[in-house]
């Protein structure tokens, strides 16, 4: 297994009910980066996410995470893993979710001021989790995903609602998380978010349609930003498929 | 499986319950409530005498059944359980570690509802009173595990309301209390005489009326024990670590 290589998806199909979610997808997500997942919601990037931390079934291909099957037992300490909406417990106190986390993990108890004050949630350690603000609540979810400084971390849209100020806090830590060696893979419904990542993966109704540094992915296009280089791609995308019939247009494939 | 996961999940539990007084009153006091009404309604009859053990059997069990099949619920509709299981927490640890702290509510409420059965309400025991708890206790627990399996089917909240009527009307109908079971046509006989409830209702019948030794009171407890740990057993088999 090559060791540069976090996350190896190779044909990954997920049906969800009478949908397919997920087509045959093939993507490879480095080590040591910060690697965005962006694409509209419903574009399948819950699902890709779950897939990858072993949580959702999945119906064809494989996902390699860090040189293993996703989802098997040894893993389940390598990886840190936030859910779209906070999963945490409402009627615990922040101090008492984490440790409870931190005691399943294993986690030295020194891990817990340490998250608490990299998601800068030390003054609302004793506070009832209910009582926090949605975007307090979002970073007890994320503090517990750093407990035992996992390998790699899956962060489903963990900037949702946050305010500037702290969303740009946040993404510096992500950024020295990546430098300590740790793998990010974090998702984002938000284009401006796209210029803070090492590397973006832009996807679009199950399918990747980017897989690029943010620099090249504009350089590609000619667009000004993200946004605009997402409407470009979809645009030469339908332009080709109406042309050829074809489904690939070649851009959508970089490597 | 590890010991210290459970007990953490345990302790984790009963804090939570702790950060809400007014369900630990409610849960505690219930029972007792639902079975001195039961008291009054009977008050110049020999009603109560007759079905007020049952009566032990019935509330803490509902009562214990529902609250823990919507907790764990809870736990599945907000993510939680997906990020335990996520994590290396053992399906058995979740389970148990529910059992425990649910069983040991259950142990205070059975205490509480016996007692006041006994000395409010003014029950005649023939029995052993630490018997009659005993069997309380163990029907407690019975609940509590059966919510913990119903959960574990149960996908969304309507399903698991669902399976209250589903699950344990039909053990309060089969159990005896308004029609012996003796009397009832075969194929119900039958079915009602493996039912874990209609043993925890006969084992208090025994004990308040002095009818059978304490061995046979033991021998229904311990049938409660199987159906007990075959419910936690197979809740954690039911428990998926990936869903669709």
């Amino acid at each position: 297994m090559d060791s540069d290589v976090a996350i190896a998806i190779d044909g990954l199909a997920v049906r969800r009910g009478k949908r397919d979610v997920l087509h045959g997808l093939t993507v490879s997500v480095p080590r040591g980066q910060v690697v965005g997942l962006l694409g509209p919601s419903g574009s399948g990037k819950t699902t890709l996410m779950r897939s990858v931390v072993g949580v959702q079934r999945t119906t064809g291909g494989s996902v390699t995470v860090l040189g293993m099957p996703a989802g098997s037992a040894p893993l389940r300490r390598r990886v840190g893993y936030v859910t779209q909406a906070p999963s945490v417990y409402d009627d615990l106190t922040v101090r008492e979710n984490i440790s409870y986390f931190a005691r399943v993990l294993d986690a030295p108890a020194v891990d817990i001021d340490r998250v608490l004050a990299e998601t800068g949630l030390t003054a609302q350690a004793g506070q009832l989790t209910a009582s926090l603000s949605g975007g307090q609540h979002n970073r007890v979810s994320l503090a517990a995903a750093l407990l035992g400084a996992p390998e790699l971390l899956v962060l489903d849209e963990p900037t949702v609602g946050l305010d500037p100020v702290l969303r740009s806090e946040l993404w510096a830590l992500f950024h020295r998380l990546a430098d300590a060696g740790t793998s990010l893979f974090v998702s984002s419904h938000v284009m401006d978010e796209a210029t803070r990542c090492d590397r973006l993966l832009l996807m679009r109704d199950g399918e990747l349609i980017a897989d690029d540094t943010p620099a090249g992915l504009l350089q590609a296009t000619g667009a000004p930003d993200a946004e605009a280089a997402f409407l470009e791609l979809i645009r030469k995308r339908e332009g080709a498929a109406s042309a050829s019939h074809g489904r690939h247009a070649s851009d959508g494939e970089p490597r | 499986m590890s010991p210290h996961r459970t007990f953490a999940t345990t302790a984790r539990v009963l804090t939570q319950i702790r950060h809400d007084p007014r369900t630990i009153a409610l849960l505690l006091v219930v029972p007792s409530l639902l079975i001195g009404l039961v008291s009054w309604i009977f008050v110049d009859t020999d009603v109560f005498a007759r079905i007020g053990p049952a009566m032990i059997a019935l509330f803490p069990f509902i009562v214990m059944f529902l609250v823990t099949s919507i907790t764990t619920l809870r736990e599945r509709r907000t993510g939680t359980l997906e990020r335990l299981l996520a994590m290396p927490m053992g399906k058995g640890d979740f389970i148990v570690g529910y059992a425990l702290a649910f069983g040991l509510l259950g142990l205070v409420q059975s205490a509480i509802a016996v007692s006041f059965a006994v000395w409010v309400c003014g029950l005649d025991i023939a029995g052993s009173i630490w018997l009659l708890f005993a069997v309380a206790v163990a029907d407690a627990l019975l609940g509590t595990t059966l919510g913990l399996l119903a959960s574990a089917f149960a996908r969304t909240e309507f399903q698991a309301v669902q399976f209250m009527p589903a699950l344990v009307f039909p053990q309060i109908l089969l159990g005896g209390i308004f029609v012996p079971r003796s009397q009832m046509p075969d194929v119900l006989h039958a079915i009602g005489d493996w039912l874990p409830l209609s043993h925890a209702i006969d084992a208090l019948d025994a004990v308040a009326n002095g009818t059978h030794d304490d061995a046979w009171v033991w021998a229904r407890i311990a049938f409660l024990g199987a159906w007990i740990v075959g419910a936690v057993v197979v809740g954690a088999l039911t428990l998926r670590r990936r869903t669709a």
